[in-house]
């Protein structure tokens, strides 16, 4: 009966035997990161494209987004079991972005906790169907309703987790990459794990507020942090110099835009002619600079 | 055999830019008996001619310009226009009047698109003629998007409404006036962030402009209408005077059905204008 289910789960989702553990590397005591080599979601990486890991405490292990595919909540899940034979406790979604929350499902057994963003659950609901209708096209993955997970736990503003011997604090940010942006702090290695609030070579994308992002990044700019993981590209030791592109981007795009709307341009001027200081710095420029303009701009001419 | 292979490649390449060019069943099968039962529509730029982005930068926020090739005078100018993304849940994006006041019958304003989709606008002119200008784009998840980031706030300042002007506007002289509103023109298919439960739609349906008492713009609008409206237009401010926005807004119990609503508010604003 046992191998029935493990074949059939193999027919169905590779779930027994096919998934090779996820490459993962520790990069500061117990805190084990899997960097993406590429940004651009399509069918030939299923979405493997967002820096994901975990936290190992003396009791529990907290894992850090999930991945873009079933298949890589699983490989990480493999991954952890191999490292570890610590308990997973956490699953913490750092936002609703489907690279952070699709290998969700994989970690749904007794005993762990599921936890987001005050508001994680709303963006899940409005756009789980959306994101669901384009998995397979777009990823060549399949997934369902089943695989969009909500939080058991919500975190308002802040929250600590023990995991043994080892306290992580969430922070639950105001709307800026996304409205349901949730950071997570290791006290032990005072390693930040700030998910896609940062953005390194992928250029960044916003989805929620530029203006609330700005802020985010000025209240972030005055911490300390031995290191800074983003949610794409490589983590950053040296901080607050680590933000300074993210940050010069966001302001730049928030200064043009303000000057246009108020020499009284449009929208589509503003679109077609605002361009990027350091092109060369960023990847997938062409596919989302015009839409942060598109945004930015809707946001900013209510400003005042 | 040959014949059969020719006949299947010709299908297939023309399935293929059915799905590359966007295709006319909703029109075909409904909106067009719906909105202009009977009524010869010539296809044509001629009279307007429609601008959409090819692929939408933002599905929810997709910038379209419908620029007119005819001055509005008594003799002859376009009265009305209708706007439809046929593949939208509620094709209908508005219609909208115009005036030989109206110096110019342009129009632009941001709407939503839920998915890959032909947009079209229809112009009638005084003389009882339509012709129509048509667009594909591509765009997905535009109704359905979520409310912006911040509900609240957008809520808070239902209602507000900005006018901008070209500087030096010339008395007698057809000038562009853009209108804003804020207003999150719910479509009812966004989900709130408290309950989790789908909100009604609740959006503007009615919109005047006039200027000085004399019409510049009338419009019947819909849930296609990005959140906080935004509309550009052209009037002749002939001498100082007031230019002037009245609205209203409208909740439905479904997104997709106008037979039952009930009416929120009415809104007005002017603005003074010295050419």
């Amino acid at each position: 009966m046992k191998l029935l289910v493990c074949l059939s789960g193999l027919l169905l989702s590779f779930n027994c035997l096919a998934v090779p553990a996820l490459n993962l590397s520790e990069v500061a005591p117990g805190v084990y990161m899997h960097q993406s080599n590429e940004h651009w979601p399509d069918r030939h990486n299923h979405g493997d494209i967002a820096n994901i890991g975990f936290i190992v405490g003396a009791q529990c292990v907290a894992v850090i987004d999930s991945g873009g595919s079933p298949q890589q909540g699983m490989a990480l899940r493999h991954a952890i079991q191999q490292i570890t034979s610590t308990p997973i406790c956490y699953v913490i979604n750092t936002h609703v972005h489907p690279d952070h929350i699709y290998g969700n499902l994989a970690f749904k057994t007794a005993g762990v906790k599921f936890v987001g963003h005050h508001k994680l659950a709303r963006a899940m609901a409005s756009r789980a169907p959306h994101y669901l209708s384009r998995a397979d096209e777009v990823l060549n993955i399949k997934v369902n309703q089943d695989h969009i997970i909500p939080p058991d736990i919500e975190v308002k503003d802040s929250l600590n987790l023990d995991l043994g011997n080892r306290i992580i604090r969430l922070t639950a940010h105001p709307a800026a990459h996304t409205d349901n942006d949730l950071s997570v702090f290791d006290q032990t290695t005072q390693t930040l794990w700030l998910a896609d609030l940062l953005f390194l070579e992928h250029i960044p994308v916003i989805d929620g507020s530029l203006k609330g992002w700005l802020t985010e990044l000025d209240k972030l700019e005055k911490q300390q942090y031995r290191l800074v993981i983003p949610g794409h590209g490589k983590p950053v030791s040296h901080w607050p110099l680590g933000m300074q592109a993210e940050k010069q981007y966001l302001s730049q795009l928030a200064q043009d835009i303000r000057s246009y709307i108020k020499n009284g341009k449009t929208l589509e001027q503003a679109v077609s002619s605002i361009g990027i200081n350091n092109p060369n710095q960023w990847q997938l420029a062409e596919q989302f600079h015009r839409k942060n303009i598109t945004i930015a701009f809707a946001e900013l001419e209510w400003e005042d | 055999m040959k014949t059969f292979s020719f006949i299947l490649s010709v299908l297939l390449s023309l399935s293929s830019n059915v799905f590359a060019e966007g295709d006319d069943i909703t029109w075909n099968s409904t909106l067009k008996t719906q909105f202009f039962n009977g009524k010869s529509i010539e296809e044509s730029n001629d009279t307007i001619d429609l601008e959409v982005p090819y692929r939408a930068e933002d599905p929810a926020i997709v910038p379209i310009k419908v620029t007119s090739k005819l001055a509005q005078s008594k003799e002859h100018y376009i009265k009305k226009i209708w706007l439809f993304v046929d593949k939208n849940p509620f094709p209908f994006v508005g219609e909208f009047e115009f005036f030989p006041e109206s110096g110019k019958a342009d129009l632009a304003m941001r709407v939503r698109v839920n998915t890959y989709s032909n947009i079209r606008a229809i112009a009638e002119t005084n003389d009882g003629k339509f012709s129509m200008s048509k667009k594909f784009v591509k765009a997905s998840g535009g109704c359905s998007a979520p409310i912006g980031a911040n509900l609240d706030e957008a809520m808070s300042r239902l209602g507000k409404v900005k006018f901008r002007l070209d500087e030096g506007v010339t008395a007698g002289q057809a000038s562009l006036a853009q209108l804003m509103i804020s207003h999150p023109n719910l479509t009812g298919m966004q989900m709130d962030q408290i309950t989790r439960f789908v909100r009604k739609s609740h959006f503007i349906d009615q919109l005047k402009v006039s200027f000085n008492d004399k019409p510049v713009l009338k419009a019947k609008i819909d849930i296609a209408i990005s959140a906080d409206p935004n509309f550009r237009f052209y009037f002749v401010p002939d001498r100082p005077g007031e230019l002037k926005a009245e609205f209203s807004d409208l909740s439905c119990e479904s997104p997709v059905s106008r037979d039952v609503c009930k009416n929120v508010g009415h809104y007005s604003q002017t603005y003074t204008v010295n050419p």
